[in-house]
């Protein structure tokens, strides 16, 4: 697929705000696309997924948690997350389906009808 | 304190400090295995990954946060040894994927353990953990005889 490739690393700007981009897999099967995108911190409040123009967007603000004290080591990045994708043209964007569990956004979609892999019975 | 690795994260662009990271979590699992038998893991020592880790101190605690996103909260290990405490786990391939194409692999699947030196004194027995939105609190209470005791003058 030559989908989902064509997008935007470099932790993109919209705004004033900065994004970070989240790391992502896609696998294929049969009949379409899983996308999975890692977004610690984001529950299903935070995440918003647009599709503008054949591209994805998948964007997720933290909630950390509130821990009283002082921070003496950190290596977790304040920003947000956000990355885009380009939709693959077999893709049936009206029938893509999202959900997040432990921070971990999983999407599924799948391709349209028509270009579905078909077996044609030789009669 | 002093064996605490302060890692500035606005310095370095965010792969860059990944990569580090990862370099890093690489390194430290090599120094810690016995010379002989790192031959025998060779083929884990380049893989894993190095989950982001904060430290927090207040009065009472010591929290550490640890970013896990996708796990199930069985397939994580918290440890505490020595003053070290230790996160390990594996993330297991889902199942059902093995005869699809990945097209694209930028998550990390398998083994992988962080280790970070406490600043202090914990009392092991009352070790707490939740693990939420993909990010895992370990609340460590302070061990009573390092805790700050305020002394009233009669």
């Amino acid at each position: 697929m030559n989908t989902l490739t064509r997008e935007n690393r470099d932790g993109d700007r919209v705004q004033g705000e900065q994004f970070i981009a989240p790391p992502a897999s896609v696998t294929e099967a049969g009949d379409g696309y899983t996308l999975e995108v890692e977004m610690p911190g984001v529950n299903k409040n935070g995440l918003d997924i647009s599709i503008e123009n054949n591209e994805l967007t998948i964007t997720g603000r933290r909630s950390f948690p509130v821990v009283e004290g002082m921070l003496i080591h950190r290596e977790s990045r304040p920003e947000n997350f956000r990355r885009t994708f380009e939709l693959d043209p077999s893709i049936d964007a009206d029938k893509i389906n999202a959900k997040i569990d432990q921070g971990l956004v999983r999407l599924t979609l799948p391709k349209a009808e028509h270009v579905k892999p078909r077996k044609i019975t030789v009669s | 304190m002093a064996l605490i690795r302060y890692q500035a994260p606005e310095l370095a662009p965010w792969e860059a400090a990944d990569r580090w990271s990862n370099l890093r979590n690489d390194l430290n699992s090599f120094f810690e295995l016995p010379f002989w038998s790192s031959f025998g893991r060779g083929g884990q020592l380049f893989t894993g990954w190095s989950p982001a880790l904060d430290l927090y101190q207040n009065n009472d605690n010591v929290v550490a946060v640890i970013e896990l996103p996708g796990m199930r909260k069985e397939e994580i290990e918290i440890s505490l040894h020595d003053g070290t405490l230790t996160i390990s786990g594996e993330r297991k391939r889902e199942s059902g994927s093995n005869g699809d194409n990945a097209e694209r692999t930028e998550r990390y699947v398998g083994a992988f353990r962080r280790s970070i030196a406490l600043p202090t004194q914990v009392d092991a027995n009352k070790v707490s953990a939740t693990y939420r939105d993909g990010i895992l609190t370990v609340t460590l209470p302070k061990a009573e005889e390092v805790k700050p005791k305020q002394i009233q003058v009669s």
